[in-house]
C-alpha cells in the first residue's frame, strides 16, 4: 500500500535536512511501528506523507497503491485515504466539532465524486463512532479541540479517523499526554478500524502503546534513516535496551 | 511558511470576477445634469413633488454644506471628490415613483431577479417554507417597488419610500426627520440632507410587533451617480420591528458616491434590530473603481427601556466610513453593535460605533470582528461615553482583528470617556492570524484550503452571525466566503 524509497526531505525555510534516505514499504492490512530516540525525524515523516508544504523532497518518491503523491496537495492526499492523527491537535475557535466533522466528510465525498451525506445519516454515523469512543455528545457541540482535555483531543483524533474511513492511518505519537485509560480507549477506537485493506503507520517514543495496538512490523528510525526493522519484539528489546545498541551498531 | 505565502499571492489575485453583481443593466434614465447647486435641488425637490418645508429644509443644509469641510480624521486614503462632476439624481424613464408590481418596468424585475431579492409577492407566499420579507427597491435615486404594503397597514405598520411619506404623512416626517442626525451633524450627512434621493420610512405604531421582515434593497446602476439614501424608522412606545439593508452596484472604473442617513427613533418600551449586508463594488484588484460608502447611522434611544440593536456585515465598498451609534437617552435604555468587517484587495475600512450613555442605568454592548486581507486596511474606531447624570451606565466592548496575509492591517482605535463615577466600561480587543498550523489541521481532514478559510473565518465571526435574522444568517456566511474567495488556492 505504502512505498517510501531512498527519500530525503529537508525544511523548506532554512534547508536543514531531517529526512536521508528513508525507505519503508507497508502493506494493506499491517500495523507498522515506528519507534525513535527525539529528533530522529518521526514528526516529519508523518508531515511529508501528508503533504505539509513546510518540508521540501530533495529525492525518492513516496508511492501509494503504487501512484506517486508527491505532487498532491494535502487535502488530495486526505481524500485519497491519508490520515493523520496530530500528536497536537490544532484549536479552531468557533467552529463546532460537528461542523467540522460533516464538512470535512462531506469535502472528501465531493472529491471523490460521491454524494454528500444527508443531515439524518450524518447523525447516526457520528452518534455511533462517538458512543464506541465514549465521547459525550456535549462536546460534539463545543469549537474543535477549544478548552479539550487531553484525552478529548485525542479522543476527537480517532473519531475523525473512524469517521473519515481512512485507507492509511498514521498516528503520531497518539500516546503523549494520556492517561492508561484514556489510552485505552484510544487504542480500542484504533483496533477497532484495523481491516485487511487499511493500514495502520503507529509513531511513537514508547513500548507503553504498542501493547494495546500490536504492530506486525517495528522500525527503528534514526537520523533519516531506518536502521532496523523487525517484528514487535524489537520495541519490547527497546523498551529493555534504549537505543543506545541499535544506534551503536548502525553507526 | 509555504502555506501561507500561497495564501498571500491568492489573496493578491483577489479579482473583480469575485464580485458577482457586477452586471449593468440598460434602463433607459433621467437624469439632472450634472453638479450640484440650489437649481439642482429645486429639480430634485420638484420631481417628488415635495411641500414647500422639504425644500426649505434641503437649502439650509445645502448653504450650510458649502461652508462645511470634508473630515479628514478617519484612517482612509482616496483622491480628493469633485462633487460637482456626480449625478445627484437619476431615475429610471417608466418609474416616477412606487407602484403596484404589475406596473414595475419588466427590465427592472430582472434585475432584482438576478440579485436574488424577492418582489413577487406571489411568489414569496407561495413558498412555504420561506419566510416573508417585505422589501423596498430602491434603484438608483427612487424607489421602484414595496411589497406587501397593504398587509403591512392591516397591522397599522407604514411602510413606504420616504419620498411618498413626505406626501402622505408629513406630519410623522416632519417631526421625526432629522432629529437624529442634524442637517448640520457633519459634512455627508449634510450633503444628504440636501440631495437625498430616496429610502425607506417605517413607523410602526404604538404596542404593535411588525408581522414581518422589513427591507430595503439599494442597487446604485448609472454612471457617476451618487446614492443619498435617507431611511427614517420609528418605533413608537412598545413597537418592535426587525429591518434589514442590503445593498449591491455594477463594476465600474470610476469610483461612485454613497452618502446615505439612517436615523432610528425608539420611544418607550420600543425595540429596533437593524441589520445590514453591504456588499458595494468593491474595485478591482488593482484598486481601481468601487464604492465610497460615507454613511451616517444613529439610533435615538429616546424612550425609556427602549432597544437599539445594529448589526452590520460589511463586505464591499472601496472605503467604508460608517459608525452606525446608540443614543442612550431614555432610563434602562439598551445599545448593541455587531458588526463583521472583511476587507480585501485594495478595500479601506474604518467602521465602528458610539455608545452615548445619557439616561440612567443605560447598558451597551460592543462585538467587533474585523478580518483584513490583501493590502486592505481594517480599522475599528469606536466611543463609549457616560454623561454626568448617566449613573450605572454599563458597556462591554470586544474587538477582535483576524489577519490574512502580511501585507494588510487592522487598528482599533477606542475613545472611552465617562463622566460619570458610577460606570463600568470594559474593553478586550485581540488580533490574530490564521495560523500555518489551522491552515494544515483542516487540509489533511480534506477540507480544501478555500473551504478552510471560510470555516476558519466563519468560526471567528460566529458570536455576529448569531445576531442576524436567520434567514440572512446563511446568506452573510456565504458572501463572507465569497469575499475572501481568491484569498486561498
Amino acid at each position: 500500500m505504502l512505498e517510501i524509497k531512498n527519500l530525503h526531505a529537508r525544511i523548506a525555510e532554512d534547508g536543514t535536512e531531517i529526512i536521508r534516505g528513508l525507505n519503508l514499504t507497508v502493506k494493506a492490512g499491517e500495523v507498522a511501528a515506528i519507534m525513535g530516540p527525539n529528533g530522529s525525524g518521526k514528526s516529519t515523516l508523518s508531515y511529508i506523507l501528508s503533504g505539509r508544504e513546510d518540508y521540501e523532497v530533495t529525492e525518492g518518491e513516496i508511492l501509494y497503491n503504487g501512484e506517486n503523491i508527491l505532487e498532491l496537495d494535502p487535502a488530495e492526499r486526505a481524500a485519497k485515504g491519508i490520515f493523520l492523527a496530530f500528536q497536537y491537535p490544532v484549536e479552531i475557535p468557533g467552529v463546532a466539532t460537528m461542523q467540522f466533522l460533516k464538512v470535512a466528510m462531506n469535502e472528501q465525498r465531493k472529491a471523490r465524486g460521491e454524494a454528500e451525506l444527508t443531515t439524518p445519516d450524518f447523525m447516526r454515523r457520528v452518534k455511533e463512532a462517538a458512543a464506541e469512543l465514549k465521547i459525550n455528545p456535549d462536546m460534539l457541540k463545543r469549537p474543535l479541540n477549544v478548552g479539550f482535555s487531553g484525552g478529548e483531543k485525542k479522543r476527537a483524533e480517532i473519531l475523525q479517523m473512524a469517521l473519515l474511513e481512512p485507507k492509511l492511518c498514521v498516528l503520531d505519537e497518539t500516546d503523549s499526554g494520556l492517561d492508561i485509560d484514556a489510552l485505552k480507549i484510544v487504542a480500542d477506537g484504533v483496533n477497532a478500524l484495523k481491516s485487511p485493506d487499511r493500514a495502520t503507520i503507529v509513531i511513537t517514543h514508547y513500548q507503553r502503546l504498542l501493547d494495546y495496538i500490536v504492530p506486525d512490523t517495528v522500525h527503528v528510525l534514526y537520523k533519516g534513516q531506518i536502521i532496523r526493522t523487525g517484528d514487535k519484539s524489537l520495541a519490547l528489546e527497546l523498551e529493555a535496551n534504549g537505543y543506545a545498541d541499535i544506534i551503536g551498531e548502525a553507526a | 511558511m509555504a502555506a501561507v505565502q500561497e495564501t498571500i499571492d491568492q489573496v493578491r489575485q483577489i479579482d473583480v470576477d469575485q464580485y458577482k453583481y457586477g452586471f449593468e443593466t440598460e434602463i433607459e434614465v433621467e437624469k439632472a445634469p450634472k453638479g450640484l447647486s440650489e437649481e439642482i435641488i429645486r429639480f430634485i425637490s420638484a420631481k417628488k413633488q415635495e411641500p414647500d418645508w422639504m425644500l426649505e429644509w434641503r437649502l439650509d443644509a445645502y448653504r450650510r454644506w458649502l461652508t462645511m469641510e470634508e473630515p479628514g480624521w478617519a484612517r482612509v486614503d482616496y483622491p480628493r471628490i469633485d462633487f460637482n462632476d456626480i449625478y445627484y439624481y437619476a431615475a429610471p424613464k417608466t418609474t416616477s415613483g412606487p407602484k403596484s408590481l404589475d406596473e414595475v418596468d419588466p427590465e427592472l424585475l430582472k434585475v432584482y431577479e438576478k440579485l436574488g431579492i424577492p418582489l413577487k409577492e406571489q411568489e414569496i407566499l407561495a413558498g412555504v417554507d420561506k419566510p416573508r420579507v417585505a422589501v423596498d427597491a430602491v434603484f438608483d435615486s427612487v424607489s421602484v417597488v414595496t411589497t406587501f404594503k397593504k398587509e403591512l397597514a392591516k397591522a397599522g405598520v407604514i411602510f413606504m419610500s420616504i419620498s411618498e411619506a413626505v406626501r402622505e404623512h408629513p406630519e410623522l416626517v416632519k417631526k421625526y426627520l432629522g432629529s437624529v442626525v442634524p442637517t448640520t451633524d457633519n459634512y455627508y450627512a449634510t450633503l444628504n440632507s440636501a440631495v437625498f434621493t430616496d429610502g425607506s420610512f417605517v413607523y410602526v405604531p404604538k404596542g404593535v410587533r411588525c408581522p414581518m421582515e422589513l427591507s430595503t434593497y439599494f442597487r446604485i446602476n448609472e454612471k457617476n451617480t451618487g446614492q443619498f439614501e435617507r431611511t427614517l424608522i420609528i418605533a413608537d412606545e412598545g413597537a418592535y420591528v426587525s429591518y434589514l439593508e442590503g445593498c449591491t452596484a455594477p463594476q465600474r472604473d470610476e469610483n461612485q458616491l454613497h452618502a446615505a442617513v439612517v436615523e432610528l427613533v425608539a420611544l418607550d418600551d420600543a425595540e429596533i434590530k437593524y441589520s445590514t449586508v453591504q456588499n458595494w463594488y468593491p474595485g478591482d484588484k488593482q484598486g481601481k473603481g468601487g464604492i465610497y460608502n460615507f454613511v451616517t447611522k444613529r439610533g435615538d434611544c429616546r424612550g425609556d427601556r427602549s432597544k437599539i440593536s445594529w448589526t452590520q456585515v460589511e463586505t464591499g465598498s472601496a472605503i467604508t466610513w460608517k459608525y452606525p451609534s446608540c443614543i442612550l437617552r431614555g432610563d434602562d435604555s439598551r445599545g448593541e453593535f455587531y458588526s463583521i468587517a472583511v476587507s480585501n484587495g485594495h478595500q479601506q475600512i474604518d467602521s465602528g460605533t458610539k455608545m452615548i450613555h445619557l439616561g440612567k442605568n443605560t447598558s451597551s454592548r460592543i462585538i467587533s470582528k474585523g478580518i483584513a486581507a490583501g493590502v486592505s486596511q481594517n480599522t475599528y474606531r469606536g466611543q463609549v461615553s457616560a454623561h454626568r447624570k448617566a449613573t450605572n451606565a454599563r458597556n462591554f466592548t470586544q474587538c477582535d482583528s483576524l489577519l490574512i496575509g502580511d501585507r494588510c492591517g487592522a487598528h482599533t482605535v477606542p475613545y472611552i470617556e465617562a463622566k460619570n463615577s458610577s460606570a463600568q466600561f470594559e474593553h478586550e480587543a485581540t488580533t490574530s492570524k490564521i495560523s500555518e498550523d489551522q491552515l494544515f489541521y483542516c487540509l489533511q481532514r480534506g477540507i480544501p484550503e478555500e473551504a478552510a478559510i471560510a470555516l476558519i473565518v466563519n468560526g471567528f465571526v460566529k458570536e455576529v452571525i448569531q445576531e442576524l435574522p436567520m434567514e440572512f444568517a446563511v446568506e452573510a456566511q456565504k458572501l463572507i466566503g465569497i469575499s475572501l474567495e481568491g484569498s486561498v488556492g
